[in-house]
């Protein structure tokens, strides 16, 4: 009996590790498609699953389907189905592996190239090669959706250059001038030396949790002429233990420490941070320059208090971070999906930055639905087409420009430089602890925690 | 002079089995034969237990052991790599912190969040009026979904001088103490709210385990002159000691496997302070590249070391216990 059950035992997990071993060798070919591919797909009769926010009002979801509709009648070989999502770095592969991701979808730019790396967005470059404004880029965003071979494999569909927000009542509060915020690195650590002597709120804000520390970090470091990886040819190295991160990592050890400026908590991640910033306590913290929409609308930020400046740049080199939201198709998606859902993504996130039609009925949905319009962006294509983009919608716009101007006077001629292309967030993941350490150890050995940086983002490297 | 013999339980055994020799032939066993013994209706009632637990229990543990020892994102085809995941957890610098972390939990967690029931459940049993009120009111934490409790005492963990915790010292002249944002202190925090959130269970354990000490064993003692600590120490203790035993090590389980709390209150930090193997395994897997070689290599090594000490821990106290 014991030796029948141990037979059992064993015939059930050699079944389940079969099972097991099939379900990991299973997998779609790919390399992307050919011109000819793609043309013989762009025809055949398909369904796609597209992404909408969630948690939309009914009106919003009945534009969504109004475009729906308009896409359908202009491609009649193809029908759209709605599905809701949120982009869940965490529960991606899972959502791709299971099938329940839609065949387009958004991700942000901190997050492409990995999935291209990585394989699990399709390789679209082909399709996007025939689109009329495949050159027209804006190359420093386009970087973010390219892949090695510098193939189009995600579509930037908005970008913005990261920035320092401010609250103007605060600064009035503090006695500063809200309408002339700071220049100057060695200004801005002022200003949150005075907002902490002089009100109840933080002077100067960090992220350092959920990878959001390397981040800021790395935005400080550009800003002071410094990257964070150099690229030759296929060697990929990482430069975190450099002048330029203890520079960044002084600076925040300064106001945390020699000014007390900072406040009280230093395990922020994007959305705590966001949070406390609509609610007032904080003074300035440096995060994306297209964060507003969240403030206004799930922070429930007074707009009367929202300011904006561009970052300080320092050195020859000293370059403002980028960021933004690519387009991007499913990896499981066929030939003839793939078609489809380069279709789509021209119609409807392309369309809204380069047609005037297009343009005001996306911003007249948006203003119905109470969400701000005309939030300064940077240009996905070229400064004229966003000029005229804003024109077009100048009447629909809703959010106060002038409390933009610090910021989007200054950002448009300031150099643009994408994130580090390789294991992003694994190299903002490993500067996480070291900005926690800075801030929560007054003596925290800056070399030591830069140097075992270093050794562990280059393994993460190395590892591919 | 007649002798008494004693039966011993294997005699008795040996004598009621049906012996097999040359008289008695055995029987055949024929799938007729087996399904009138009641084999099949076993079979079809077990079934679904089976299927369900095959597919939800053990294929993703199997499914886990292979991945241990393959480089996959899900997508693209799976490449063996030997032990290269293994190799490459155990040389990650973060993982002798981890599992100092993880132990330092444990044993924070065992010199507070152990006694701590066991003394509740000793008084409340005591007790002779509302004792069912104080159960409900021990077991009130564990109801509170973990999430809601940790969002609740992070806001209670203000480090502010006008945090709630530093609010009450400041009463008492102490603090603003700064809680979650020191390296030191999280910790401590973590096992503080962890303790809270899981007490409950363990002192209604501990009451239902107290229900069936004898009574007589507590007059005998109180006839011997015992005061109530030993009672304690001479009858209570000993009559619990294999729920004590079981606990503990359920504890040392729990405490090894902490996820929620440092996930939820920290992301590990202050600068990996609270960063434990469970939170390791989930950023292998989710942090960044997704890295589920290495996830499943480390996940695959914690459960061989909880497995071993088990095994050694049960043997080393089976005496004890029975």
């Amino acid at each position: 009996m014991k030796s029948s059950r141990r037979k059992t035992a064993l015939v059930l997990v050699g079944a389940m590790t079969v099972s097991a071993l099939t379900a990991c060798s299973s997998s779609d070919d790919d390399g992307g498609l050919t011109p000819a591919e793609a043309s013989a797909a762009a025809d055949e009769p398909v369904t796609i699953q597209v992404a909408i926010d969630e948690g939309l009002e009914q009106g919003a979801i009945d534009a969504f389907d109004t475009r729906i509709a308009e896409f359908e009648e202009e491609n009649p070989n193809i029908t759209v189905e709605r599905q809701e999502y949120t982009w869940v770095g965490t529960t991606f592969a899972a959502d791709l592996a299971g099938g329940t991701l839609p065949d387009v979808f958004t991700v942000p730019f901190t997050d492409g190239r990995g999935l291209i790396e990585r394989q699990q967005v399709a390789d679209i470059s082909a399709l996007v090669d025939e689109l009329p404004y495949a050159e027209a880029f804006n190359p420093n965003i386009a970087a973010a959706g390219q892949g090695p071979d510098g193939g189009q494999q995600a579509i930037p569909i908005a970008a913005y250059g990261q920035a320092v927000h401010y609250n103007r009542g605060i600064f009035t509060e503090a006695g500063l001038d809200p309408d002339d915020p700071p220049t100057t690195w060695d200004e801005v650590r002022a200003a949150a030396r005075t907002i902490s002597e002089k009100t109840d709120a933080t002077g100067f804000a960090e992220m350092t949790k959920s990878n959001t520390g390397g981040w800021i970090l790395t935005t400080l470091v550009y800003a002071m002429g410094g990257r964070a990886q150099t690229v030759d040819g296929d060697t990929t190295t990482a430069t975190i233990d450099t002048p330029e991160y203890r520079e960044a990592l002084q600076y925040l050890h300064d106001l945390r420490w020699e000014d007390d400026s900072m406040g009280d908590e230093f395990l922020y991640d994007w959305a705590t941070s966001h949070a406390d910033f609509g609610a007032g306590k904080i003074g300035m913290f440096v995060s994306g320059g297209g964060d507003y929409g969240n403030l206004a609308t799930q922070n429930a930020m007074n707009p009367d208090d929202y300011g904006v400046t561009a970052l300080p740049l320092e050195g020859e080199d000293g370059a403002v971070l980028g960021g933004g939201t690519l387009a991007a198709v499913n990896a499981k998606a066929t030939d003839a999906e793939q078609a489809a859902a380069v279709r789509w993504i021209d119609f409807y996130y392309m369309s809204k930055l380069t047609d005037e039609d297009a343009a005001v009925a996306d911003a007249q949905a948006t203003a119905d639905q109470g969400q701000p319009v005309g939030v300064p962006i940077l240009p996905v294509f070229d400064q004229g087409t966003e000029d005229a983009r804003r024109e077009w919608i100048a009447d629909l716009t809703n959010v106060p420009l002038d409390q933009f101007a610090p910021y989007s006077d200054r950002v448009v001629d300031q150099p643009l430089e994408a994130e580090p292309p390789v294991a992003t967030q694994d190299l903002y993941a490993a500067l996480d602890p070291v900005v926690q350490a800075v801030l929560t150890d007054e003596g925290a050995d800056v070399d030591a925690l830069l140097a075992d940086a270093q050794a562990g983002v280059q393994t993460l490297i190395d590892r591919g | 002079m007649a002798l008494t013999t004693v039966r011993t339980p294997e005699a008795v055994l040996r004598a009621e089995t049906p012996q097999r020799g040359p008289g008695r032939a055995p029987r055949r066993r024929t799938p007729l034969t087996w399904v009138r013994g009641g084999g099949l209706s076993t079979l079809v009632l077990a079934l679904p237990l089976l299927v369900v637990f095959g597919l939800f229990s053990w294929f993703p543990i199997v499914r886990a052991v292979v991945m241990s020892f393959q480089s996959t994102n899900l997508v693209t085809p799976a490449e063996w790599v030997g032990l290269e995941n293994f190799q490459y957890v155990l040389a990650d610098p973060l993982l002798p912190q981890a599992a100092t972390n993880t132990l330092y939990f444990a044993l924070l967690a065992l010199v507070f969040g152990y006694p701590v029931p066991l003394v509740a459940a000793v008084l409340m049993s005591e007790v002779k009026r509302m004792r069912g009120l104080y159960a409900a009111l021990a077991y009130l934490p564990v109801v509170v979904p973990p999430v809601v409790a940790v969002l609740l005492w992070k806001t209670f963990y203000d480090a502010s001088d006008t945090g709630v915790f530093n609010t009450i010292a400041g009463w008492f002249g102490l603090g603003p103490f700064p809680w979650l944002q020191d390296q030191a202190w999280a910790m401590p925090s973590l096992v503080l709210e962890a303790t809270w959130a899981a007490a409950g269970g363990t002192v209604i354990i501990y009451l239902a385990a107290l229900t069936g000490v004898p009574p007589e064993l507590y007059d005998a003692a109180e006839v011997d002159g015992a005061g109530v600590w030993r009672k304690v120490w001479h009858v209570t203790l000993p009559q619990l000691r294999g729920v004590l035993f079981v606990t503990f090590i359920l504890q040392i389980i729990g405490t090894a496997q902490v996820f929620t709390e440092p996930y939820l209150f920290t992301g590990g930090g202050p600068a990996n302070s609270t960063t434990t193997i469970l939170l390791m395994i989930y950023h292998y897997a989710f942090g960044g590249r997704g890295d589920y070689g290495a996830a499943t290599a480390l996940s695959l090594m914690l459960a061989v070391v909880l497995a071993v000490l088990s095994a050694v821990y049960f043997k080393l106290t089976s005496r004890w216990s029975s």
